[in-house]
């Protein structure tokens, strides 16, 4: 069990997605599923034994790192790409349901169940909506929690038991800086994508609407 | 989730490839994802920990590790890696979505070549064509641009056994030593190399490509 499911998971949704949606599950895979196993974990690997203060004192270092990285960006990260990739989930599900029901019945309810109209249409707003949402939720996190997307190379901390004002030195804080803004970047994109898609449907399907309604009017 | 997912999807845009696309996706398999993740990923594994600077000063390492290393070379090949193979996906939706138009087609009764179809290979004319050029050219220039990142990053390409660093909080000036310099060295240089063998063949691609479509018009004038 590890990110093989949530790739498999994608490769389902993406039957039922329009073209921009199959461009943002692609920008996922690529851009941030694979470059954060790729790169991004092994650079935070040992961030605690690597996170170093200038003093003898044991359990300072432990108290200051728990301090300064409540969670650590890694950790943010990968839950990021969980919370984003699920409410598409709610497409897949509710896809399987209309395919159950032509099933159940054994007609055909739908002329296309895969087609995303009425409730279909709905669901997928709804889980673009979501998926905006956890984004800009996930990128606020991430600025209140560390102050911007900035990492010092260098933290001051006095939490007992360290004795005095103590300097507590991070590993690989522009390393770190680089991959923290590759992330806003492709989060930022992400959320670009979903309202580029979400405008386009609504546009879509306000069209269609309009033009029935024009064609029961002429009739 | 790893490399073989890429190798999945750039798979997929092998059969569409001319012979020399081919060649450049079994060069970059071979000799540079499988490199990375069998060789090079080891060879850097243990770089900060076994980056060691001649004080006992607690944060001069860390420090001095950061300004000599703002990105690890190993991070900066995978980046380059991921950069370099997205271009072939513009050519795998393009293919996706032409093979979805032939199949709406079918499905309304028109007349579509069902060889083409069947053997799931659209000849690469048209539209297709710019598609495939474009990702040419943007592998060409991606390429291009990480080897010179890393020639202005890191002064070269090739790594110093010692670094004399004086960022606070190091006393004075220390002698900082990096872990495997020569078997680093080695492997920067092996990347290069086969760098410059995809830019190489991806030119090659592109005029050969070229020289096709030249050659094709004069035909339909005529």
């Amino acid at each position: 069990m590890s990110w093989g499911f949530l790739r498999d998971l994608l490769s389902g949704v993406n039957k039922y997605s329009t073209g921009i949606g199959r461009i943002w599950v692609a920008v996922v895979f690529v851009f941030r599923l694979l470059v954060y196993v790729a790169a991004a974990e092994n650079i935070w690997k040992y961030e605690h034994d690597e996170f170093e203060c200038n003093i003898k004192q044991p359990g300072c270092e432990n108290v200051c790192f728990d301090h300064f990285f409540p969670v650590s960006h890694i950790r943010l990260w990968a839950l990021q790409l969980i919370i984003v990739s699920t409410p598409s989930l709610l497409v897949v599900f509710h896809v399987a349901y209309r395919e159950n029901r032509d099933k159940h019945h054994n007609q055909k309810l739908y002329r296309n169940p895969r087609e995303i109209d009425g409730g279909l249409l709905c669901t997928y707003l709804i889980s673009l909506i979501l998926k905006t949402g956890f984004e800009i939720v996930f990128l606020v996190l991430f600025y209140k929690l560390y102050n911007g997307f900035k990492i010092p190379h260098l933290v001051k901390c006095d939490i007992r038991p360290c004795p005095s004002t103590v300097d507590c030195y991070i590993s690989k804080p522009t390393e770190k800086m680089i991959f923290l803004y590759f992330l806003v970047a492709t989060s930022c994109l992400c959320i670009i994508l979903n309202i580029s898609e979400l405008s386009y449907l609504i546009f879509k399907y306000s069209i269609k609407c309009y033009l029935k309604r024009y064609m029961k009017k002429q009739q | 989730m790893d490399w073989g997912t890429l190798q999945k999807v750039l798979g997929g845009v092998n059969k569409q490839s001319t012979s020399i696309g081919k060649i450049w996706l079994t060069v970059l398999f071979i000799f540079r994802i499988m490199i990375l993740v069998v060789a090079a990923e080891s060879v850097w594994g243990d770089e900060q920990q076994d980056f060691v600077c001649n004080t006992l000063q607690p944060g001069c390492k860390n420090v001095c590790y950061d300004h000599f290393f703002p990105i690890s070379h190993i991070r900066l090949w995978a980046l380059q890696l991921i950069f370099v193979s997205t271009p072939a996906l513009l050519v795998a939706m393009h293919v996706a979505y032409r093979r979805h138009e032939k199949k709406r087609q079918f499905r309304h009764g028109e007349k579509i070549d069902i060889e083409e179809l069947k053997k799931e290979k659209f000849h690469i004319r048209g539209p297709l064509w710019w598609t495939y050029a474009s990702s040419l050219f943007f592998r060409i220039i991606f390429e291009a641009v990480f080897m010179y990142v890393f020639y202005y990053m890191y002064d070269g390409y090739q790594m110093p056994r010692l670094m004399k660093c004086s960022a606070w909080p190091c006393p004075n000036i220390v002698d900082c030593f990096v872990s495997r310099p020569t078997e680093k060295t080695t492997f920067t240089i092996f990347m290069l190399a086969v760098s410059g063998i995809c830019i190489v063949l991806n030119l090659a691609e592109l005029c050969y490509l070229v020289l096709k479509a030249c050659m094709k018009e004069p035909r339909k004038t005529t």
